[in-house]
């Protein structure tokens, strides 16, 4: 077979701009997924049973689905009960709620991870436990919350790609439209593998220094 | 002699852990000004007691009154978080492996109780954990990390952080078991001036010489109950307890 180079020159610019919408929703969907998160991941922590139990079914609810499905969920199904997001909306939010789950999670487990004596030493002189969560937890928790979060809006970025299917016109959707209308698979796939693998490289590389730069202790 | 009435008072307190009993009734008073310390063999129940005094542990059975108030309720009622936490305040605790917290330095650690608790300024929080900081000799490392500083120069923070909240009483929880033997001694001191200012202390320690020579009183606690209390001199001097005697014939070289 031949590859096609004219097909890559042409595709790229083009892609380019699929590239930039790519980032547009994965930056909306990872911010509201983060705030989705963290709130979702206190709740998980305070001592009301029924918002804990609240967030329980929605983390598991979201963990046993495919994203295919809630996206599908979002823009197919709610209109139906009378809410009707355009394609990008429906898409940024079936993003965010789902990232929002595995982010609460994090939250959950670095909280959790830190040493039990802290918690003990807050409560000794008067705290109550949401000021414990605030002042002493939280501190040390967001270090250790790095990676996996880098870890999660990774696989966001990456998933923003099954947005496709509803049209929503990112990376992998301007991508289908050049190869219906020039039969080029392989070399256009292989472009937004490439494409895809640089903009996560650019993330990893992001998150590393954001770890970094962090206060040691 | 008619006695104050105590500052601190444990009456009936039981504890267990699935099943297992670790305290099996404990009446205990402390007087205002005095220095009391427990000791007994591992798995005495020293520490459980030390921690459910301020409800660290919550007691399964039995009442605390710290002052004036009944640990755990409001009146006749349970007590609110909000509550709670606030006679906690009432405690000072001094943890064997200090707790401090790893992300501020010694004056914030210890600033941050007036501050988030007791609601005061940054600058007035400051300076007085600057005081405490220089009444337990730190005044120059206050702007250190807990990692930046020795063992006993750490358990000297966590005292002037229980100290900060102006404490009715203080508890020690074998508070020089986790430091290196020549560190021992800043921390005993610094624990006998406290002492000798007339803080009310609680002192659970293997540290006999300092249960022998700082302490106004001695509680030997063996199988979840006091099985013998008095002074030093009684209690080193003629121990009546068997379970005692044995204790204390096992520390003979080092006591």
């Amino acid at each position: 077979m031949i590859f096609d180079w004219n097909v890559v020159w042409y595709a790229m610019p083009l892609l380019a701009h699929g590239v930039v919408m790519t980032l547009q929703v994965s930056v909306v969907a990872g911010v509201l997924g983060l705030a989705i998160g963290l709130v979702a991941g206190l709740a998980s922590l305070s001592s009301f049973r029924v918002l804990r139990g609240v967030v329980r079914g929605y983390v598991d609810f979201i963990r046993g689905t495919p994203l295919l499905i809630q996206i599908f969920l979002v823009f197919f199904a709610l209109p139906v009960v009378g809410v009707r997001l355009p394609e990008y909306w429906a898409g940024v939010v079936a993003l965010a709620v789902n990232s929002g789950a595995y982010i609460s999670e994090i939250v959950r487990g670095s909280v959790g991870s830190v040493e039990k004596g802290q918690a003990e030493a807050a409560l000794s002189i008067g705290m109550t436990r949401s000021g414990v969560l605030w002042w002493v937890l939280l501190p040390q928790a967001w270090r250790p919350m790095v990676p996996p979060l880098t870890n999660d809006l990774i696989t966001l970025t990456k998933n923003s790609s099954l947005l496709s299917a509803i049209s929503v016109y990112e990376l992998t959707r301007a991508g289908q439209a050049i190869i219906a209308t020039h039969f080029a698979p392989f070399e256009i796939y292989l472009l937004l593998a490439l494409y895809y693998y640089l903009l996560i490289s650019v993330l990893s590389w992001a998150s590393r220094r954001l770890e970094r730069s962090l206060p040691q202790w | 002699m008619v006695m104050p009435p105590a500052i601190l008072s444990a009456r009936g307190v039981r504890k267990a852990y699935a099943g297992k009993v670790v305290l099996d009734g404990i009446d205990l008073d402390v007087q205002q000004g005095e220095a009391v310390t427990i000791i007994g063999a591992s798995g005495s129940g020293k520490t459980t007691f030390l921690r459910c005094l301020n409800w660290l542990e919550r007691p399964d059975a039995g009442t605390i009154r710290i002052d004036t108030q009944v640990m755990g309720r409001t009146g006749s009622v349970v007590a609110t978080e909000r509550v709670l936490a606030a006679q906690r305040r009432l405690f000072g605790f001094v943890f064997q492996r200090f707790n401090l917290f790893p992300h501020l330095t010694a004056l914030q650690n210890v600033a941050l109780g007036p501050r988030r608790v007791l609601g005061q300024g940054r600058e007035q929080a400051e300076a007085l954990a600057e005081r405490e900081l220089r009444r337990v000799q730190l005044g120059e490392h206050m702007h250190k990390r807990p990692s930046q500083l020795s063992g006993g120069q750490q358990q000297r923070v966590a005292i002037a952080r229980a100290l900060a909240m102006e404490p009715r009483v203080i508890l020690f929880d074998e508070p020089t078991s986790a430091l290196d033997p020549e560190l021992v001694q800043e921390v005993l001191d610094t624990m006998r001036t406290l002492a000798s200012e007339g803080m009310t202390m609680l002192v659970v320690t293997h540290e006999m010489r300092f249960a022998r020579h700082v302490a106004d009183r001695v509680v030997f606690m063996a199988d979840g109950v006091i099985a013998e209390q008095g002074t030093p001199e009684a209690l080193f001097g003629a121990p009546a307890d068997p379970r005692l005697q044995r204790f204390l014939r096992h520390l003979e070289p080092s006591a």
